[in-house]
């Protein structure tokens, strides 16, 4: 089988990559990207540990051809702080002890983000909605969805600080 | 003098026996003891299979463990967690 | 709804701890919010082949022959193993997760010979240029099977007429020995006092009948190895495990090789939960590199994982409970069976001890059998066996309180074991904080809080014993006056923030200033697995020890300089002071700066055999709503307070708690192995195979006791495990409280529920 040529933006930067037809997005940002934060859980959608947001969507890269991210712009993990820092949801997964083995990780602050993207003041069954695709054996969800609403919280107060400036 | 309890499984050794009395200083002298008593017995409870509790505390590979005068000696299945 | 940590009960206050009990950000933690983190699957080398397992599709089978000629013959294939590249090993007892783990029947769990026993057994394994390749030379590979009749059902395996699979097992355990073999590996009893005597003194008895199914610990990661075997057959293996020890000692034992030719790596593990408590294609990966000459990289499938590993065990149990019009239990009787999987081994004699462990009875008579079946052998899982027996205790007494009009928490206050009475198991337990746990709840305002129609309350507690063993920990003190704390312990939950905070504790300096480090196996001592709720304990202690020392040497150190005996030097805050206060104190940083000219590097070990583990209670209630057309049960609120002894850090104590709770959740409503008739399992995936997500649950809130453990230096106890004990019996009794239903089957999904519903109603 022939590869394919793929051009894209991950994580802000343009990437070129070959691969072949029948690559998962999840396999081509692993070991061609390098970009190991996105995990494998499952390969079939149901854990969500691979998640990425795919031109602003929320999406499995497990579910995604690599071919298919041509011209797309994907934002994992690794994409998700600044040389400011890192984002406030990362900050608040580290306060609210929001991680125990911290394998599904990743993929819940990708998923955070692209709810807090969408609707940046969300009520708590809100949250719990937005990330109940994405599976946690550890935490029972609790420390999670806390540290999703003190991100909104710290999020907000710091826009609303800067509209006052 | 120490009290030592045998549960269902070594009651099966000890021909019934529940419980008994022994003057010894370690959990080894203790075990000689008890196969002095009940031929085989020391063989089943130095085997890794088999934990001591000593005044309520399960201790595993214990041979050399002090065994206080008043103590009450219980053998359990070794176990492990998850 | 608050982002304020949970509320803590504190019966002894502390003595005025510096860092135990403080919530610092995890010292692991930035590597795995940003992504660095290395898992199992993340490591890649030059020249790495990809290895994966052919797998049985037949429940029982003999196999006839197997033909790896065609797959030997393919360009991309460089090494392929079957069964006879393995020594054949006797039974040989040596400690596992669970139950002692014969070495025998794992090499046959981790490669098949002669038979398969399940499906999803290992039997054949390539390493390959490409997965793609590994899995066309998969497809080329010929077996010959003898298709066996199989036996999944627990009862069904005990039955006379049942299809065996181990021809030279017979039951241990009973009198006289069986002359003939049996799917039983063994019986084990408990008792006490008098059961006849005890229930006819009771004023109530009931007796009842329960099932459980096999669970999976569900971990998110799945198996995951790297095995780098050179020319001189030493071999590095990078896994993800319970115990890198563990990897190496078993490794060794089935492969015929020697430990200190091994050496493991530990890589971050994404869950265990106790199925990460033995190996599975860790010697299978590390054979093929040793055959191939390259690196070998094997990661499991989801649904190798499911069919191949964990789960725990499915059983049928029935119990009897008896008490007096005061509540008082006088007798109680109990029939348990366990399944097993393919080789002995259930943790059924666990389930034995824990399930009345919470309670003082004068007579039982508690015996459990270990089976054997045709379904993957179950691994450890969270305080392995408690849960399922605990599931019918808890039951049966929540519904003598009921017919007794007695407050579920008050008959649990009534027969609460304390500190000097006599366990179930046998010995007297020493101080411990069960009463505590019941009084939390009493204390609470979900106690007394109104429900709607068709919700409905449930408690339950549940017992267990938490264990000690063998750590290791060495602790450098750095030019700049920081430490590093090495351990042997892989950290599935927060220990490594636990480590920094006892070492901060001891040496007086700050939790940031201590680097703490899961050490490979040539790099610290030897260390027992990560489970049994026994690393803050035991590892702990090994890390104060070790911080000890360090003072003390930090302590004569700075005695030299100043020219004064060493009682003449006290640790205080990180550093040392003259006792009359007449000389600057010298710090970490400058005594360790000194060092050179006083002896050398600040450095000291410590390992040890952990004495000392305290027991754990958890008691817990939880609120259902029971959709009366559906027959779904939603959990309206939840409430679990454990006694952690003294919470290191409070919000990983806070973490084991809701997470144990959460997976008993799964148990109680969800999740299952479904097998066909053909003995294969239907559900091999996360979206059959139905874990909680964060949409089914409300928030979990924690009351942590704290009744010190006298036998660790701070009070600690074991908290990974118990939690999940009691979860599964709250909930039944909760939707007996909605409904009027008492079910006695997990899961209590839907159609059972609905089914109960519909018959209680005619």
């Amino acid at each position: 089988m022939s590869s394919t040529h793929v051009t894209c933006t991950i994580n802000g930067d343009q990437v070129e990559f070959l691969c072949r037809g029948d690559q998962t997005l999840l396999d081509a940002l692993r070991d061609t990207a390098g970009l190991i934060g996105v995990k494998e859980g499952c390969a079939t959608g149901d854990c969500g540990a691979c998640s990425v947001i795919l031109d602003g969507r929320l999406t499995c890269s497990c579910l995604v051809l690599a071919p298919e991210a041509e011209g797309a712009a994907i934002l994992t993990v690794e994409g998700m702080g600044g040389p400011d820092g890192l984002h406030p949801l990362q900050e608040a997964f580290l306060e609210g002890a929001a991680l125990q083995c911290g394998i599904c990780t990743p993929g819940f602050l990708v998923a955070g983000k692209a709810l807090l993207d969408r609707n940046p003041d969300p009520t708590e069954e809100q949250v719990r909605y937005a990330v109940a695709g994405n599976l946690c054996r550890c935490t029972g969800y609790d420390k999670i969805v806390r540290s999703i609403l003190a991100a909104a919280a710290d999020m907000k107060e710091a826009s609303e600080a800067k509209e006052t400036v | 003098m120490a009290r030592v309890f045998f549960g269902s499984a070594l009651r099966r050794v000890t021909g019934g026996v529940e419980e008994v009395e022994v003057e010894a200083a370690t959990v080894r002298s203790l075990i000689a003891e008890m196969d002095r008593r009940f031929p085989g017995l020391g063989e089943r409870l130095a085997s890794g299979g088999v934990a001591v509790a000593i005044d309520g505390e399960i201790m595993t590979d214990a041979l050399y463990e002090p065994v206080p005068a008043d103590a009450e000696v219980h053998f359990l299945p070794a176990m492990g967690g998850g | 709804m608050t982002t304020t940590a949970g509320a803590k009960i504190t019966v002894d206050p502390d003595p005025g701890y510096k860092w135990v009990g403080t919530r610092p950000v995890r010292h692991d933690g930035l590597d795995k919010v940003t992504g660095r983190a290395r898992f199992g699957a993340d490591l890649s080398l030059p020249g790495m082949l990809i290895g994966a397992v052919l797998r049985s599709p037949h429940a029982h089978a003999r196999i006839r022959s197997i033909d790896t000629s065609a797959a030997e013959a393919m360009e991309e294939v460089k090494a392929v193993v079957t069964g006879a590249d393995f020594p054949m090993l006797e039974s040989e007892e040596g400690a596992g997760g669970e139950e002692a783990v014969d070495f025998r029947d794992l090499c046959r769990n981790v490669m098949a010979r002669d038979k398969v026993l399940y499906e999803g057994h290992a039997l054949a394994a390539v390493a390959a240029v490409t997965r793609r390749a590994a899995l066309a030379a998969l497809e080329a590979i010929e077996v010959d099977y003898e298709v066996l009749p199989h036996v999944v059902d627990v009862e069904e395996a005990m039955a006379p007429d049942a299809p065996v699979l181990h021809e030279d097992m017979f039951t241990a355990g009973v009198d006289p020995a069986p002359e003939a073999p049996s799917n039983i590996a063994s019986r084990c009893v408990y008792e006490r006092g008098d059961v006849e005597k005890g229930f006819a003194e009771a004023d109530v008895v009931v007796e009842r009948e329960f099932t459980t199914r096999p669970v999976h610990q569900g971990y998110i990661e799945p198996h995951a190895v790297v095995a780098d075997t050179g020319e001189d057959g030493r071999s590095v293996i990078w896994c993800s495990s319970q115990g890198h020890f563990m990897v190496r000692t078993f490794t060794a034992k089935l492969l015929g090789w020697s430990p200190s030719q091994i050496k493991v790596i530990p890589a971050e593990i994404g869950g265990g939960f106790g199925g990460k408590t033995t190996v599975y294609v860790e010697p299978v990966a590390a054979l093929l590199s040793r055959k191939a000459g390259r690196p070998v990289k094997i990661v499991m499938t989801r649904g190798e994982v499911f069919k191949g590993t964990g789960p725990t065990s499915g059983s049928k149990m029935r119990v009897k409970l008896g008490a007096r019009r005061d509540g008082k239990l006088v007798a109680a009787e109990a029939w348990l069976a366990y399944q097993a999987g393919a080789f002995k081994g259930s943790p059924v004699q666990m389930g034995v001890m824990c399930m009345f462990a919470p309670y003082d009875i004068p007579n039982f008579f508690l015996e459990g059998f270990d089976v054997v079946n045709n379904m993957p052998k179950t691994a450890a899982y969270r305080a392995p066996g408690a849960p399922i027996g605990a599931f019918a205790s808890e039951t049966v007494l929540d519904e003598i309180a009921e017919e007794l009009g007695i407050d579920p928490l008050e008959i649990r206050l009534i027969n609460a074991v304390e500190e000097g009475m006599t366990a179930v198991y046998g010995p007297r337990y020493r101080r411990i904080g069960f009463r505590e746990t019941v009084e939390a709840l009493q204390g609470t305002p979900h106690y007394s809080a109104p429900l709607g129609s068709n919700q409905g309350r449930g408690v339950a507690s549940g017992f267990w014993f938490n264990f000690g063993s063998n750590s290791s920990a060495t602790v450098h003190i750095n030019e700049d006056g920081g430490a590093s704390v090495m351990t042997g312990s892989p950290d599935i939950g927060g220990s490594r923030a636990s480590m920094a905070l006892m070492a901060a504790e001891e040496l007086g300096i700050d939790v940031y200033r201590i680097t703490p480090i899961v050490a490979d196996t040539e790099s610290v001592g030897f260390t027992d697995m990560t489970g049994g709720s026994r690393v803050t304990h035991a590892t702990g202690m090994a890390v104060i020890e070790a911080c000890r020392k360090v003072v003390a040497d930090l302590r004569a150190r700075a005695a030299m300089m100043w020219d004064v005996d060493l009682d003449q030097v006290e640790w205080v805050d990180g550093r040392a002071q003259h006792v009359d206060g007449d000389r600057a104190p010298l710090t970490t940083e400058e005594l360790s700066s000194a060092s050179a000219k006083t002896g050398g590097p600040i450095t000291a070990s410590a390992s040890l055999n952990a004495r000392g583990a305290g027991a754990a209670f958890s008691t817990q209630m939880c609120d259902v709503e029971v959709d009366p057309q559906t027959g779904a049960v939603t959990i309206l609120r939840y409430t679990t307070a454990q006694d952690a002894g003294r919470a290191i850090h409070p919000s990983y104590v806070e973490g084991q708690m809701q997470g144990g709770v959460v997976q008993g959740i799964g148990w109680g409503l969800n999740e299952e192995y479904i097998f066909d008739p053909d003995g294969v399992m239907e559900n091999p995936g996360f979206l059959d195979y139905r874990m909680p997500v964060a949409s089914d649950l409300p928030m979990i809130d924690t009351v942590i006791v704290e009744v010190p453990n006298p036998g660790h230096p701070y009070g600690v106890r074991g908290v990974g495990e118990v939690g999940i004990v009691p979860p599964m019996a709250a909930i039944a009794n909760a939707v007996y409280d909605a409904t009027g239903c008492r079910l006695g089957e997990l899961p209590m999904s839907p159609p059972k529920v609905l089914a109960a519903i519909e018959a209680n109603g005619d």
